[in-house]
C-alpha cells in the first residue's frame, strides 16, 4: 500500500483543508443561527468572540486550500507532456484535453474551479473580520447579520463548486508523480 | 471591568458602521475584480502572458494576485473614507452580495464565453 508525494498533497489539499472547510461551514451556519436567532428572548451578547475566531479558523483553512491548490498542485496538473508522449496518464490536463469525452472536465470543471475557489477566502476573511471587529453591532444590526450569513453561505457555495470539480477531476485524471511513500508492505499473494 | 464591557455591548449604536460596510463592500469589489480580470484574460493572449507572474502556475497567478491586491486596496481606501460614517448597511450589503453572485456566474466558463 503506497502513494506518491503529489497524491499525498492532493489529499491534504482536498480532503484535509477543503473538506474540513465545508464541514466547518455547516457548523458556522448553525452557530450563526443559534447565536443571533435564539429560541428564547435572552440573546448571548458577551460570548460573540467564539464565532469570530471560528470564522477566522475557517478563513485560515480557505487560504491554505487555495494556496496549496494554486501553487503546489495546479502546476503538477498543468505540466505539459514532452513531445511524442503516448501515455498521458501522468499529465492530467493533457490527458483530459486529449479525449472529447473528458475535455469538458478541464475546459469547464478546472477553469471554473481554479477561479471560483479564490472567492472563498475573500468572503470568509471579511466575514471573520466583521464577526471579530464588529461583534457588538452584529447583535443589533439585522442588515449586518444577514450580510454576514450570506457571505458564509456564498463562500460555501463557491467551496462546494470547487470541491465537487476537484473530486471529479481527481477521479478522472488524478495528479500523481513524486516520490513513493509506502505505508504497508503487501505479502505478495 | 464587566460593567465597561457591558456598556460597550449594550451601546453598539455609538460605533459607526462605516468600517463594517467598508469590509463588506471590499469583498464584493475583490470578487468582481477576480471575475472581471479572468474574463479579460480569457480574451487576450497578451494579457495572459502579462498575468503569468509564476510560470508553473500560469495566468492564474496574476489574476488572483491582482484581485487580492484590488480587494485589500479597496478595503483600506473605503475604511479610511468611511471610518466615522453611518451608512445604509442594507444597501451596501446587498450590493456586495450581488457583486459576489455576479462573480460566481462570470467565472463559469460557458457564461463568460457568451459575453
Amino acid at each position: 500500500m503506497e502513494f506518491t508525494t503529489h497524491s499525498l498533497w492532493t489529499l491534504i489539499h482536498g480532503m484535509g483543508f477543503g473538506a474540513l472547510y465545508l464541514l466547518a461551514g455547516s457548523g458556522a451556519l448553525i452557530e450563526l443561527r443559534h447565536r443571533f436567532y435564539p429560541s428564547g428572548a435572552n440573546q448571548d451578547r458577551t460570548q460573540g468572540r467564539f464565532l469570530g475566531w471560528y470564522l477566522a479558523a475557517m478563513a485560515a483553512l480557505a487560504w491554505l486550500t487555495v494556496l496549496t491548490g494554486t501553487y503546489l498542485i495546479y502546476p503538477w496538473y498543468r505540466t505539459p507532456p514532452p513531445a511524442g508522449t503516448a501515455n498521458l496518464a501522468a499529465y492530467p490536463r493533457a490527458f483530459l484535453l486529449a479525449h472529447p469525452s473528458t475535455s469538458a472536465w478541464h475546459s469547464i470543471g478546472m477553469e471554473w474551479k481554479e477561479h471560483v475557489a479564490w472567492l472563498v477566502p475573500i468572503a470568509i476573511t471579511v466575514a471573520a473580520v466583521v464577526a471579530i471587529r464588529h461583534r457588538n453591532q452584529l447583535v443589533c444590526s439585522l442588515s449586518l447579520r444577514v450580510t454576514l450569513q450570506s457571505f458564509v453561505v456564498l463562500s460555501l457555495v463557491a467551496a462546494g463548486i470547487a470541491g465537487f470539480f476537484g473530486a471529479m477531476l481527481d477521479k478522472t485524471a488524478p495528479v500523481g508523480g513524486g516520490a513513493s511513500i509506502q505505508i504497508v508492505k503487501g505479502d505478495g499473494k | 471591568m464587566s460593567a465597561t464591557r457591558n456598556t460597550n455591548v449594550d451601546s453598539p449604536e455609538l460605533v459607526p458602521n462605516g468600517p463594517a460596510a467598508a469590509a463588506i463592500l471590499s469583498a464584493g469589489i475583490g470578487s468582481f475584480a477576480l471575475a472581471f480580470i479572468t474574463v479579460l484574460a480569457d480574451r487576450s493572449a497578451a494579457l495572459k502572458l502579462l498575468l503569468t507572474f509564476s510560470k508553473p502556475v500560469g495566468p492564474l497567478s496574476g489574476v488572483t494576485t491582482i484581485a487580492v491586491v484590488f480587494w485589500i486596496a479597496a478595503w483600506i481606501v473605503l475604511d479610511l473614507l468611511w471610518k466615522r460614517r453611518e451608512l445604509p448597511l442594507s444597501r451596501i450589503g446587498w450590493g456586495a452580495i450581488a457583486l459576489f453572485v455576479l462573480s460566481l456566474l462570470l467565472t463559469f466558463p460557458p457564461l463568460a464565453d457568451l459575453l
